[in-house]
């Protein structure tokens, strides 16, 4: 059966929990935010100059 | 494997995988987080044993992840391959956030449980030794202007680096520490019971996968940057 009652160790158990989760989530939006971000800039670089002054 | 080096092809191989990858370790944790969460509370230390399901797997891959970097940058060093250099640069702050994560989480644990949030055993000091690793690599690749430069003195120091694994691992059995020795890998078998056991694998699995994922997103991001640098030399030379 599912337990959230940590007591009395609630804060140890829900703090451990809430920095696993705010490195990871923080590591992962900076990693994918920046590979959003990499991607869209070389595409803009690499696209041929006409198709990059089409304003279409 | 080699054919794999070659960073235009990597780029085509792995397209997709980072996203399938983080997907597959996002099934994996939600399951072994459900199994964590209906495992019945330890006899000894209670519903704190359910730290165990995260601050595991976070030391597993703060040290596997050092694995990754150093034989990246073996290879580096050896075949002087740039996509070896990529993968060894982006794997050090990744390695580093799962290192740091162990150490909070095992803080976290360690003060219900030993009366104290730190205590300079050797299994604790060898891991903040593992995290001055990563730390320094970082900072020396920081610290050169050459990128094959740095390239080459960060992987030396990683390969340095790669003596303190064997401490970090047998620091429990070699010296007389507060930290409990190994309850998995273990010469006579896990010396836990299937209702934690399972839960620490999937999540053991997970944080694995979650961090190939990652890796691989990273390894990506930093060839294209390289390509982006190299676009606009060409373009500052009138090319």
């Amino acid at each position: 059966m599912l337990d959230l009652d940590m007591s009395p160790y609630g804060p140890f158990v829900w703090g451990a929990y809430g920095v696993s989760l705010a490195l990871l989530g923080a590591l992962t939006w900076s990693i994918v935010s920046r590979a959003r971000a990499t991607a869209r800039r070389l595409a803009a670089m690499e696209r041929p100059p006409q198709a990059a002054s089409d304003p279409s | 494997m080699w054919g794999l080096a070659n960073p235009d092809r990597f780029m085509r191989l792995t397209r997709g995988w980072g996203l399938a990858l983080g997907l597959v370790a996002l099934g994996l944790i939600a399951v072994g987080l459900w199994l964590g969460f209906t495992a019945p509370e330890d006899y000894q230390q209670g519903d704190t044993v359910r730290i165990m399901f995260i601050h595991v797997p976070a030391a597993w891959v703060s040290m596997a992840a050092y694995v990754a970097m150093g034989a990246a940058s073996f290879a580096l060093l050896v075949w002087r391959h740039p996509l070896a250099d990529v993968a060894a640069k982006v794997c050090a702050p990744i390695g580093a956030t799962f290192t740091v994560l162990a150490l909070i989480t095992g803080s976290l644990w360690g003060k219900p449980m030993w009366g104290t949030w730190w205590v300079w055993d050797a299994r604790l000091t060898s891991v903040v030794v593992l995290l001055l690793f990563y730390l320094g690599v970082m900072a020396l690749r920081a610290a050169i202007d050459d990128e094959g430069r740095a390239g080459r003195a960060a992987a030396v120091l990683a390969l340095i680096g790669l003596v303190n694994l064997p401490i970090v691992k047998f620091s429990v059995e070699w010296w007389s520490t507060l930290h409990q020795p190994a309850s998995v890998f273990r010469g006579d078998g896990p010396a836990l019971t299937a209702d934690y056991l399972w839960p620490l694998g999937l999540m053991g699995l997970g944080y694995t996968v979650l961090f190939a994922a990652l890796w691989i997103i990273a390894i990506r991001t930093e060839v294209r940057a390289r390509r982006i640098t190299a676009l606009m030399l060409r373009q500052a030379r009138g090319g």
